[in-house]
């Protein structure tokens, strides 16, 4: 965090500097582990099984908060007896399908609700990254669950977790992750004694969780570990996701994203969604509780602000305008339907998948391979010149004369040469005011986009074809102003908001919303951002002059809510669990919640409310059920739909690892997405042959002075000096092993690409034993590209590509590599060198890693280090 | 020059006499520095900002001279980030002033061997086109049992991440009006 959010991390000095103790986990030692307290080394890849060790100490210990466990999570909750967990099945959980690949859901169910209610096609869902929808459309689970509150019935999900997790002992974690026992336990001591009534504990992550083939599940053990100790919805709590881009959060809010529409509406599918009530009971689940009842409004304002006057009741307001999804149509698939010539055109906005995404040589094939690229962009980047500065160029696998690629570099404005809003990490969205113009032909985007999409109506205006009906329906009226006629960023902002159709009011409010057409919003958890027709993201009190929650700076979706499920924060009753810890809590006197933020739950909804048999939607909240999205009102500790890889995190390995799973048969995610494509080989990985042809644990991530694929650092003079070369960090043990001297030169190889490095001996990255073996471990930078004042190979380039099931993330965390003294070779004798070891780990002919490995015994004897 | 005047030019006599005992202030001006000014005091405007890299979201105030920026600094008042930047954000005036950036279309023609100039109007017609025309080429109504697709899997896109709300919402808006699904960006990644 010190590494890549230094101004973040100044409040955890401060929270160190009143007594709060830090950790850092990390395969290698940086910044923050010089100011932590405790540096735990770990094994990259491991990170459940650190975790799940967390939760075996909790459970074996009963340092739950068990007032918040029993009455905020689903811990009490019976499971039905068809459920069979990983420990009865060599690390499967009942239900996989192996046609497929997924897992039937029925058998995770909640005992005594019917089995249709949890049935879904979970290879759609992986396919289409819907396996999160239990997060953010409200699983499809009644509301009504048989419970066990003293936490003694064996399929309650407590004693269900706890017999999951009972094998993550402090002996296995050192086993799996490479972590001493007692480093291991000091870490478990410390988080479980700072949380309960008086102390909350905080965890903190970034895209070292998300980026790998179990990536969801990293994150879901960190939330049973803070369910557990009470530390969600409350002030110092939280799983907390450090984005790493400046409004990241927004474009994952208001999506340029496949699979969603804004406000995390799903984009139909064609066979699951036909109509607009199909699509909205797909995400209402009629008769199902929370907030998520009130689908059909949210997705009725999106289609009236898309389509305006055009969108009426009798037409489903032109919810057939809507393109259908059929299958995975993301980005890692685009690639691959590139290099196979099935996409004719691709836009690039202030992205460079030619060094920042994974396989490198496969991103940029794929470009080399396209009718027409637009690329917008701040600076001349890599995957604007691939046709003629690409690695490739030298191998002959990109010759200039005979690439069609036709380019269109066009200059865009930079941040303070336009107004918008970015949403930061918490959710807070920030207005920028302009500060001068984009110089040349450089403008936003809102520009070009505005301006092409009045270009292809223009075009358009006379046609009778239906399929054009939607671009000229659309309502697209931006007043502009100035020279170049850039529309009003603010004029946006008050659509996404949404008004009143007949007033022009500006709604203050999701809740204020209707379905009948009568009002209009863009995105319904932004509304509110424009409420008094005031830009209220705009807003600067300053932080001094505030209260610590800081409400009037910025504004924070949904309805400036800083801490999410704050009614945690009291006890049951509507009481704070503490003074120390006090919040949100119930006045009543005036029979409401107040505190210091905006509650997160309705504001005179008392306590001791309890929903009628039948409630659904917002009514069948009870008053003492914080997780108001949740279709039962509970934080799950337990998954009973939804997480398409399994209702508890289970430790599997890397797709690429040199070591056989020591905690069960199954060795690696057995509902990863995979793509079987020529281009994609994968090193093999035990129970495989021939691991040992790649023996080395590689890993990558930020320097403080970069930023991502280097755009924007290593063409600015100031930063590009502070990191100017390519390096690889390896120990002294392995420098040693493999003869490489300090600030001479290596290359690291894998079935992709080899790239080369300056050398860094240090003793910041460390060797593990791991299961009775040492496990080298070597770090590098992802900042390097062959454009800009610095240069360097890219190492992602070393990447092959395998997805996260729930949300289609890629492993680009973790691999295998060989490590070599010396530069890399040129020309032809690099694809040879390649092939060679391709030929050596037996994958010349492809072969990817079996899904299921449960019938191999989990001895070592295929481990061939 | 008198003793007195000679003396009270020496940088420790004032730090130990005047208000500046650490020596990081007044006390430690020369005649030069004194008569230096700052550019956030000359500037002809300030913008109130936000940093362009990591998403902490660290406030930023641009200061404008003559139509350019001259300067920019952390905002005291953010309660995020209360005035600091780190070296990236520091070197955020270095980012939008750097002279690697472009700042005319360049178009690379099929088969060509070097960028060529290309007006902005000229290109966007020319996107427009090749939009419209493989939106056209590839188009589908209809599944193999009569449900309607109403898309294009001949067009893609990435990026967003860095964009505003505002910008994202109508790439998502026009791209959807289109037909275009394959729209992505750094969140998947």
């Amino acid at each position: 965090m010190a590494e890549a959010h230094p101004v973040g991390f100044q409040w955890v000095m401060e929270a160190k500097r009143r007594g709060a103790k830090v950790f850092h986990v990390d395969p290698r030692f940086t910044r923050t582990s010089a100011v932590a307290d405790s540096y735990l080394p770990i094994r990259a890849g491991t990170d459940i099984a650190l975790l799940g060790g967390v939760v075996h100490y909790i459970l074996d210990n009963e340092l739950d908060f068990r007032e918040y466990v029993v009455a905020y999570t689903n811990a009490a909750t019976i499971v039905t007896e068809e459920y069979a967990d990983t420990e009865d099945m060599h690390g499967l959980f009942s239900g996989f399908n192996d046609d497929n690949a997924t897992y039937d859901q029925a058998s995770w169910r909640y005992e005594g609700h019917p089995q249709d209610q949890t049935t879904r096609d979970s290879e759609t869902q992986r396919e289409t990254a819907a396996g999160l929808e239990n997060e953010s459309h409200g699983a499809p689970v009644g509301g009504e669950t048989e419970r066990d509150e003293t936490l003694q019935h064996p399929r309650c999900v407590y004693q269900i977790l706890k017999r999951h997790f009972a094998r993550y002992t402090p002996e296995m974690v050192e086993r799996v992750c490479g972590i001493p026992q007692e480093k291991f336990l000091e870490l478990a001591h410390a988080w479980t004694e700072n949380s309960g009534r008086d102390r909350t504990g905080m965890l903190v992550y970034s895209v070292g969780w998300t980026q790998h083939s179990v990536g969801v599940q990293y994150i879901r053990t960190g939330a049973i570990i803070q369910l557990l100790l009470g530390n969600v919805g409350r002030p110092g709590g939280g799983v907390m996701a450090l984005r790493g881009h400046a409004s990241i959060q927004g474009s994952t809010d208001i999506p340029t994203l496949f699979n969603l529409l804004p406000g995390y509406l799903p984009m139909p599918h064609h066979a699951e969604h036909p109509t607009l009530d199909k699509w909205v009971d797909s995400i209402a689940h009629p008769g199902q509780k929370g907030f998520w009842g009130n689908a059909r409004t949210y997705g009725v304002n999106l289609l009236k602000a898309y389509w305006g006057d055009a969108a009426t009741a009798d037409n489903d307001y032109c919810y057939g305008y809507m393109p259908r999804m059929t299958g995975d149509h993301g980005t890692y698939q685009q690639v691959l339907d590139m290099i196979d010539g099935k996409i004719k055109g691709y836009f690039l906005l202030g992205q460079n998948p030619a060094v920042g995404s994974a396989h490198g040589r496969a991103q940029r094939l794929g470009m080399a391979n396209l009718d027409w690229l637009v690329v917008r962009d701040l600076f001349m980047i890599e995957s604007a010149t691939f046709w003629q500065n690409a690695p490739e160029i030298e191998t002959g696998e990109i010759v200039p004369e005979r690439c069609r690629t036709e380019v269109f570099f066009l200059p865009a404005a930079s941040h303070v040469e336009k107004e918008g809003t970015f949403t930061q990490t918490q959710r807070l969205l920030q207005w920028r005011e302009k500060a001068v113009e984009p110089p040349g032909d450089a403008r936003s985007e809102l520009w070009f986009f505005y301006h092409l999409g009045r270009v292809i109506r223009e075009r358009l205006a006379t046609s009778t074809k239906p399929r054009d009906r939607a671009l000229l329906d659309l309502t697209w009226d931006y007043p502009t102003h100035g020279p170049h006629a850039e529309p009003s960023a603010e004029s946006v902002l008050r659509e996404i908001n949404g008004y009143d159709v007949a007033t022009g009011r500006p709604l203050a409010s999701f809740t204020e919303m209707k379905d009948d057409g009568s009002t209009v919003g863009g995105c319904w958890i932004y509304t509110g951002v424009y409420a008094d027709g005031v830009n209220q993201a705009a807003r600067r009190k300053p932080g001094s002059e505030q209260s610590l929650v800081a409400p009037e700076w910025g504004w924070a979706w949904p309805a400036n809510r800083r801490i999410l499920y704050n009614r945690a924060s009291a006890d049951p009753d509507g009481n704070p669990w503490s003074e120390r810890k006090r919040y949100i809590w119930w006045d009543a006197d005036k029979s409401e919640w107040t505190g210091y933020d905006v509650p997160d739950f309705e504001k005179t909804k008392p306590p001791s409310y309890r929903p009628a048999h039948d409630a659904s939607g917002v009514a069948g909240i009870a008053g003492d059920d914080p997780f108001i999205l949740q279709g039962d009102g509970k934080g799950w500790l337990y998954a009973p739909t939804g997480v398409l890889d399994g209702p508890m995190p289970t430790h599997y390995e890397p797709v690429e690892s040199p070591v056989r799973n020591p905690l069960y048969r199954q060795q690696a995610n057995p509902t990863r997405k995979v793509y079987t494509h020529p281009i994609n080989t994968l090193n093999p990985s035990p129970p495989q042959e021939h691991s040992d042809v790649f023996p080395y644990v590689f890993t990558v991530s930020r320097l403080t002075e970069h930023h991502t694929a280097g755009a924007m650092s290593r063409n600015v003079s100031p930063l590009a000096e502070l990191q100017p070369e390519m390096f690889v960090e390896v120990s002294p043990e392995l420098a040693a092993l493999r003869g490489l001297s300090h600030l001479g030169w290596a290359h690291l190889v894998t079935s992709r690409a080899a790239v080369e490095a300056k050398v860094l001996v240090t003793d910041r990255v460390t060797p593990l034993r791991v299961d009775g073996r040492i496990i080298h471990q070597v770090w590098l930078p992802y900042h390097f590209g062959f454009e800009g004042l610095v240069t360097g190979d890219s190492a992602n380039d070393l990447f092959g590509i395998t997805l996260d099931p729930n949300v289609l993330i890629q492993e680009s965390k973790v691999g295998t590599c060989d490590v070599r003294p010396g530069r890399r070779p040129r020309g032809q004798d690099l694809v040879d060198l390649v092939v060679d070891y391709r030929r050596r780990s037996g994958n010349l002919v492809h072969r990817y890693p079996p899904m299921v490995t449960t019938d191999v015994a989990d001895s070592s004897s295929d481990q061939e280090a | 020059m008198g003793v007195r005047s000679w003396f009270e030019g020496w940088p420790v006599y004032r730090q130990l006499t005047g208000t500046d005992p650490l020596g990081r202030g007044a006390a430690a001006k020369s005649d030069g520095s004194r008569a230096l000014t700052a550019r956030t005091d000359t500037a002809d405007s300030m913008a109130r900002s936000v940093c362009p890299y990591c998403a902490v979201g660290c406030g930023q105030r641009v200061f404008v001279k003559d139509g350019q920026v001259s300067q920019i600094e952390g905002d005291p008042d953010s309660p995020i980030s209360r005035g600091r930047l780190c070296p990236k954000g520091s070197a955020s005036k270095s980012l939008v002033t750097s002279p690697l950036r472009q700042t005319t279309v360049r178009y690379r023609r099929p088969y060509g061997t070097e960028w060529e100039n290309l007006d902005l109007d000229t290109a966007l017609n020319m996107i427009a086109d090749r939009v419209l025309a493989a939106r056209d080429e590839t188009w589908e109504d209809v599944d193999a049992e009569g449900r309607p697709l109403n898309r294009t899997l001949g067009i893609s896109s990435l990026g967003g991440a860095t964009l505003d709300n505002e910008e994202n919402y109508l790439i998502k808006k026009l791209f959807t009006a289109m037909g275009a699904l394959q729209i992505e960006n750094q969140a998947r990644i």
